[in-house]
């Protein structure tokens, strides 16, 4: 594959999210970053200075670079997920902005699912809020591996180290309850800048990086995960070339690797089949290679003419799923007709459709004090929940704690076809026995 | 660095082939929207990476304006039967002249009457999903576009009404005479595109290379002197070297004055532009909300 000859470009992609309250000033951080890394563009100021000529006052409002749609215009709100993208020399970044209401809550989820990084804004003034607890608390539920509290507005408390601290405090005192293994607290101003991209000369106190600073450096490496292989089948790829003998009889399984690597020859466990075959070409349009990883596209080419299809997976034998119609799940919910025991829905796993019932709801996450409360009569919308779920056909999958593409689903609602959940996976009971398989070669 | 590694447009292939197998997988007749611009260019050799060896299991389909640049026209033909695609062209003329669409009176841009001319097209061949090359980084409005866009039987977006997409789990489902508009290269920027043409060694129309032609000002905008646009007395005209960043109808798409005559060129001229893409096009520039108006009209 040939590289670019030009100037140095991103090695990396980083994507993170940013999330707060209403006022708490997410936009302006993020015109803030955009704006100091150079990273706009002279008519997109102009733009924005057309607008402020509009809307009176006469300032720059950088919140109105996100802020894409006329009614979030209008009412200074950010109504939906907006996406960004700046590159520094370093590193490539998409930034969700996601908002911050209560009603929301499903874009959160949506801006943050696929994220390296969340970025939690707290105001100074305030310090930490309900909505500061509701979104740390989802950055840890979908297993986001880094996480900013970023403090804004450190000018308007005056620059006060133990105002900082006392926020760090309450930080503190809840995040033990929550999974969360890298946490990084900054102090700023994304108004006048500080401490955004240039360290602040307001905080000699703070001996950190710049909040681009850690964007930049912090490790993200081993954020895919390469323990047990699995390929999700998206497409069979049959040229049935009537021309071309060596195409005619061409049969590969195309698809997103979603964790693990894959070697020419390795045996892999076909679902749902049960059969054990091996992996006899690696197929890509750029030729054919010997191994492939996680997120890799690719085309397998297998031993044997077993019955495989779009929803089946080939997995490691040596990282073996579960493999189960009852299924257990923590979802959070996105609609605003709730979740009740014993409605339909279909459940989109990896690239697999299947009916489900939902069977017993176990209990409700109190956003308030982060406790589970048990047995809720329904959850509504933006509730996060324990659920148990029996699905028509058996899943493939593994808990969400261990693979976030194969231990996790939505719930699509029939008729209407609303995407309803967003849902996480509990790991297995038990692993799946190949020897209790029917037919393993 | 591990050797288990990709980089950041290895990442967004990656993304964009397996948007397009869901396409593929869970849609019956997908269309791929291909105008000969850059970014169909980048979305083409995605569906090649996404299908071969096998045919692309979905047909090209393009809306002429009837004020495209000849150099595109040519190089769309061209380029769908180098790879064995079927082109289907609709025109915004035919559909005039059957009255899918009416022109406002004294209305000269063929933007707005593409619409009827495309939802026309989508009925005609009962396509249930359309895949485009639109990126977010194009436009305020797009910015808030998903990779899955839902359009109702009349073909509007609703963005106050989008389903959420989490991790890479994309709902396809659909009713009757609704459809999906499908865009892999949501995540690219201008940067990346060309990038990606770089590394695979895309041809891409002349046009987009320097080259002389005559112009006018008109807007704050160099606009190509064409048939479509005589220069008026009054108007300031000039021979200058030129290339188009962005490639709309030849009636509104700005020309900027450039030496670069190979892909590194323009990459090293991006990298340092000072005003985007999009400003050099006249029919983003009408109001702030432009964009979101046309496409909850239909527009992709």
């Amino acid at each position: 594959m040939s590289h670019s000859a030009t100037s140095p470009r991103p090695v990396d992609i980083l994507r993170f999210n940013t999330c707060g309250s209403v006022d708490d000033g997410k936009s302006t951080l993020i015109g803030r970053l955009l704006y100091d890394s150079k990273s706009l563009m002279e008519d997109q100021i102009e733009a924005l200075e057309r607008s402020a000529d509009i809307t009176g006052g006469g300032q720059i409002n950088l919140a109105n670079l996100t802020d894409g749609l006329r009614a979030e215009r209008e009412q200074g709100i950010t109504i939906d997920v907006a996406y960004r993208y700046f590159a520094t020399p370093r590193r490539k970044f998409i930034i969700a902005d996601t908002p911050g209401h209560v009603q929301y809550t499903r874009n959160m989820v949506t801006g943050a699912s696929s994220a390296n990084l969340s970025i939690i804004l707290v105001d100074a003034r305030l310090g930490v809020i309900e909505q500061s607890r509701r979104h740390t608390a989802i950055a840890a539920l979908l297993r986001i591996p880094h996480l900013v509290v970023a403090i804004n507005k450190m000018d308007l408390v005056g620059w006060s180290e133990a105002r900082f601290l006392e926020i760090r405090a309450q930080f503190e005192a809840f995040l033990p309850r929550l999974d969360i293994k890298d946490v990084k607290f900054i102090p700023l101003s994304a108004l006048n800048g500080d401490n955004v991209v240039e360290p602040s000369p307001h905080t000699p106190w703070y001996a950190g990086p710049t909040l681009l600073g850690h964007l930049e450096t912090v490790h993200i490496a081993s954020d895919f995960n390469l323990t047990g292989f699995r390929l999700p089948v998206q497409w069979v790829n049959r040229p049935n070339s009537p021309t071309d003998a060596a195409l005619h009889d061409f049969r590969g399984f195309s698809g997103q690797i979603a964790g693990g690597i894959v070697r020419t020859g390795q045996k892999l466990l076909a679902f749902p089949a049960g059969i054990v075959t091996t992996v006899k070409q690696i197929w890509t349009y750029d030729g054919v290679v010997d191994e492939a990883f996680c997120p890799q596209s690719v085309t397998l080419v297998l031993e044997h003419d077993i019955d495989i299809s779009r929803g089946s997976m080939l997995v490691a034998l040596d990282h073996l799923p579960g493999s189960s119609c009852d299924l257990q799940a923590e979802v959070c919910w996105m609609h605003t007709r709730p979740l009740q025991v014993g409605k339909k829905y279909f459940l989109k796993h990896t690239t697999h459709t299947v009916q489900v019932v939902v069977t017993e709801l176990i209990d409700k996450l109190n956003m308030s004090t982060l406790d589970s409360e048990p047995a809720p009569a329904a959850l509504a919308v933006n509730d996060i929940g324990e659920i148990k779920l029996r699905a028509a056909r058996p899943l493939v999958f593994d808990g969400y704690a261990t693979n976030r593409l194969t231990g996790s689903f939505i719930l699509i609602e029939p008729g209407t076809n609303a995407t309803v959940a967003a849902g996480m996976l509990r790991a297995p009971h038990d692993e799946f026995k190949p020897e209790t398989a029917d037919y393993v070669i | 660095m591990s050797s288990y590694h990709l980089d950041h447009l290895q990442h967004l292939e990656t993304e964009a082939i397996h948007i397009m197998r869901e396409v593929a997988g869970e849609f019956e007749r997908p269309a791929l929207l291909f105008s000969g611009g850059k970014d169909s260019i980048c979305l083409l050799r995605l569906a090649e990476k996404a299908f071969r060896p096998s045919e692309l299991p979905l047909p090209l389909l393009n809306v002429d304006t009837g004020h495209h640049f000849p150099e595109l026209n040519e190089f769309r033909d061209r380029r769908a039967a180098q790879l064995g695609a079927k082109l289907i062209v609709r025109t915004v003329e035919d559909a005039i002249a059957r009255g899918i669409a009416t022109p406002a009176p004294g209305e000269v841009s063929r933007n707005r009457l593409q619409i009827p001319t495309l939802l026309a097209a989508i009925e005609e061949f009962q396509f249930d999903c359309c895949i485009g090359g639109a990126r977010r980084d194009e436009e305020k409005a797009r910015a808030k576009e998903r990779f899955f866009s839902f359009r109702d039987s009349f073909g509007q977006w609703d963005p106050k009404n989008q389903r959420p997409e989490i991790w890479n789990l994309y709902n396809g489902r659909l009713n009757p005479g609704e459809n999906m508009r499908v865009f892999p290269l949501s995540n690219w920027t201008e940067m990346d595109v060309w990038e990606y043409i770089q590394r695979e060694r895309l041809e891409v129309p002349s046009i987009y290379f320097s080259h002389q032609r005559r112009c006018v000002r008109r807007g704050g905008q160099w606009l190509p002197v064409s048939d479509l646009v005589p220069p008026k007395p009054s108007e300031e005209v000039r021979d200058l070297v030129v290339r188009v960043r962005t490639i709309g109808d030849i009636i509104s798409t700005g020309c900027v004055e450039s030496p670069a005559t190979t892909v590194a060129d323009i990459i090293t001229e991006i990298a340092a532009a000072r005003v985007t893409e999009r400003g050099s096009r006249a029919d983003d520039k009408a109001s702030e909300a432009a964009m979101e108006d046309r496409k909850k009209a239909g527009y992709f």
